[in-house]
Order: C-alpha cells, then structure tokens, then sequence
C-alpha cells in the first residue's frame, strides 16, 4: 500500500516538473510547480514527517507560490507564450545534469559515513508524533543554527524593506 | 482492512453530505437573519417562510447557461472553483465534531487545517487571472495580499492557546479545556483570532476581492452556473471550517456544561449556530474596510497584539505553570 502511493507521488512529481518547465505559459508552469510540491508533501507524508510535509504545503505552496504567482500575473504573458522557448542550450544542460546526478549519486552512495547522518535518529516509540522531538531538539541541541537562521532571515527581511521604500520615498 | 475502508468512506459520505446541505441552507439563514435585521421579511415565495428558496436557486443555478468568455485561459478559468472548493472541504478532514466522531485524527491536525485553508487562496488568484478580465484580475490580487497577511495572524493567534495545550492534535486540544475554556484564558488571542478568520473567509468588513460597488464581484465577475456556485459553497464551507476550529480551540469544543447532560454533537452545534449568527450578524452590520486600512489594522494592530499574546502566554507559563 504504502510503495503503491510511493509510486503513484513520485510519478507525480516527475510527471509535473516535465510539465511545468515545458510549459510557454509563465502561469502554467507556476500552477504545476504547486503540483509538484503537493506530491512532494505526500513523500514526506510516507516517510513519516507529518510535521515537514505541512510545512511544505503551508509556506512554499501556501505562501511562496502565491507571491510569485502575484508577480507573474503583473507581466503581460501573451508576449511570454510567443517568445521562443529554447535556446540551444541543450549541451550545457545536459552536462549540468550530469554532474548533478553524479553528485547525488556520491553522496547518497556514501551517505552511511557521514557523521551528520549517522547515529541521529527520532525515537519514534517515546513520542507520540515528530513535533514534539522536532521542537525540542530545534531548541536544544540545534539553538545556535536556529537562531542564526531566524535572525539571517529577519536582517533579509528588513533589507528587503529598506531596498523597497527607498524608491517610493517622495 | 476492507472494514475500515467503508467505515471512513461512510464517515466521509456522511460529513460531506451534511455539510454540502447545511452550505445550502446557510445561503436561506443570511438572506433571512440579514433580511430581519433591515426589518425586511426576506425569502418568503418558494415554500413556508421562503424554506424551498436554496432548493430553487440550486436548481436555477444549475440549469443555468455555463459560459466561459472567449478570451479567458479554458483549463485554468475551469480548475480554479474546483481549487477553492477541494481544500474548503478537505480541512474537515481532520476537524473535531465529538469525542469519537471525526473522520481522522493527526499529530499536526491544527497546522494541517492552516495549510490547506491557506490554499483556497490559489483558486481565488486562478479564476481572477483566467477570466482575462481587469476587475477580476484587480480581485486575485487584493485577495493574494489579503490571505496571505491574515494567515499569518489567523496562525500567531492560535500559538498562545496552543503553549496551553501542548499539542496539535485537535482531540488532546479539546481534552485539555475539559476544566476551563481557554477563551477565558485567552480572550485577546481570540479577538485576533475572530477578525482574521473574518478576513481569511472574505466577510464583510474584509471582502475587498469581491467588493460589488467597486469591482463588480471581483473575481468571480465572469462566472456563471455551477462555477459561480462552487465559489460560494467554498465560502460557506470555510466559513463553518473556522467556526469548527474556533470552538475546538477557544469553546471546549463538544464539551459542555456538566449539569445539563446532552451528547458532545449537540453541544457542538449549539455552538457552530452561535458562531454562524455572529458571521451573519456582523455582515449585516459593518461597512467595509478600505483596502489600505485593511492592511494597516492587519500589520500594525493584529500583528503586535497577536505578538504580544504569544510573549504574555509564554511568560506565565514559565513563571507560574
């Protein structure tokens, strides 16, 4: 059952990716990347990440898309279909990918000896759900990188704003 | 295995079925509570006291030509109602009706409620785009800044109830008012909580996507039929999607008063119709908000109070729990 739903996201994802950058119309190929974070989700689902799958769905399907959709939507798209879509750049592409399944494919062969990986894991048995052990290890063993997340995040933030404003200051 | 199957697709079946005719007969209980507010009679042709009206103009609105201008983009124009009805009915889901009447429960069920309701936005943004039409263009837009403000604070206002619960899980959040509700221990989180979820379902003094007298029904102007319908049982739908999560966080959820012993459902619904009436009530009394007073009230008033709460909340906890 569960390597039946497996399947059926991952061809999902793979299906709207395909879809989503082949697509000329700017919007289309913004609906399907949603798409593909929905099945994205349903893997974290399975993999019993209950609490990233949400979070998949609430901020990058949620709240990103919908701002980016809020830009595209801004630009006049009937010109965007009638441009010309490929540019002969196939040989970069092609070598890029290359390079990147070359990468994954290390990594993932040798994942075992990372010591990241190795001898973390959640108790799955003491606690009822991976909220809880998320929360707690994010505030304990993982506070330092947390907080330098969050205020990276918030001094982003107000640059943002500082950047914005000036242009409108009258 | 199979057994559990037809257990939840029943479940299902039955939340679903009552829910689609409860949205119908919200559309009677506005016109009628609105019509009685302005000492009017309201429905009163199609049946006792205008009873058959949602029957009659289900029936009219799908016998209706269905029409899709020639201009607008056909698939999305078509997915975009199914995109605003799909997650309005999906967050029951995980809602809490009684102590052993939900359809299922999950660790994140509070969070997962958030997140999918906060999708009901990309129908709104899909139909405005579609229709190729500026007023509904106008709408999607008004709406994607609108949501996506007030989620944020639909969601910091549920975190101070949530320090009190210590949990997601929609169950061990009502089992933990079995004493007190926490509206009276949070009734700041509330307040927040109640004017976002006004916002969130695009009610009167927040339905700036929609505004009739400045943008012609915004983006549902170039809908028509069945489409057109689809928009307003999403809206009902979530309107009773938040009025459930409302209750279940802030009201004890089917939980009532000891000394009158009903079942936990009933206490629910007594609840759910007090909460209606209130949505009702209010768009029968507030004007509308201007756009940029809408965003002011949003980020400088809710969003420090809700702040606030979570900073109050997490202090006597420490200090004193």
């Amino acid at each position: 059952m569960e390597l039946l739903f497996f399947y059926m996201f991952s061809a999902g994802i793979i299906g709207a990716s395909l879809l989503m950058v082949t697509r000329a119309n700017v919007i289309h190929a913004a609906l399907l990347l949603v798409l593909t974070f929905f099945f994205m989700s349903g893997i974290f689902i399975l993999a019993g990440a209950e609490f990233l799958a949400v979070v998949q769905v609430l901020l990058y399907a949620g709240g990103i898309m919908v701002l980016y959709l809020f830009s595209i939507m801004l630009m006049n798209v009937e010109v965007s279909v009638r441009l010309r879509q490929y540019h002969r750049q196939s040989f970069f592409a092609v070598a890029a990918s290359l390079i990147l399944i070359f990468e994954v494919w290390t990594v993932l062969g040798r994942g075992g000896s990372y010591p990241a990986f190795k001898g973390f894991s959640w108790q799955l048995g003491a606690t009822p759900g991976n909220v809880e052990a998320l929360g707690s290890v994010l505030y304990t063993k993982y506070l330092f990188p947390f907080e330098v997340a969050s205020i990276l995040l918030l001094a982003a933030m107000i640059g943002a704003i500082v950047l914005a404003k000036r242009t409108i200051d009258r | 295995m199979i057994a559990e199957l037809i257990a939840a697709f029943l479940k299902i079946a039955l939340v679903l079925g009552t829910i689609s005719l409860v949205v119908a007969y919200l559309t009677y209980l506005e016109r009628k509570i609105i019509g009685h507010i302005q000492m009017r009679m309201g429905p009163m042709r199609v049946g006792w006291h205008g009873l058959l009206q949602p029957i009659a103009d289900g029936l009219k609105l799908f016998l209706k030509e269905d029409i899709i201008p020639s201009k607008a983009d056909k698939i999305v124009f078509v997915i975009a109602p199914i995109m605003v009805l799909v997650p309005a009915f999906v967050v029951y889901s995980v809602l809490p009706f009684d102590e052993n009447f939900y359809i299922t429960q999950v660790n994140v069920g509070l969070f997962l409620v958030l997140a999918v309701s906060s999708l009901g936005v990309f129908g709104i943004v899909m139909a405005g785009w579609a229709s190729n039409s500026k007023y509904s263009l106008l709408g999607a837009f008004r709406s994607a800044a609108q949501m996506l403000s007030y989620e944020i604070f639909l969601g910091f206002s549920l975190i101070g109830p949530l320090m009190l619960a210590g949990s997601l899980n929609f169950q061990n959040i009502v089992r933990a008012q079995a004493d007190v509700w926490f509206i009276f221990y949070q009734p700041l989180a509330f307040i927040v909580f109640f004017i976002a979820a006004l916002a969130e379902t695009n009610r009167i003094p927040f339905d700036l996507p929609e505004a009739e007298t400045e943008l012609v029904a915004g983006f549902h102007t170039e809908y028509s039929g069945m489409k057109f319908a689809f928009f307003f049982l999403a809206e009902y739908a979530n309107i009773m999607a938040v009025s459930t999560v409302g209750i279940a966080v802030f009201f004890g959820g089917w939980g009532g008063i000891d000394a009158i012993p009903l079942p936990g459902i009933v206490w629910y619904l007594m609840k759910m119709a007090v909460m209606i009436f209130v949505f009702i009530w209010i768009r029968a009394t507030l004007p509308r908000y201007r756009y940029d007073q809408l965003m002011r009230v949003g980020w400088k008033f809710m969003f420090p109070l809700a702040i606030l709460n979570i900073f109050v909340t997490g202090l006597v906890k420490f200090l004193f729990l």
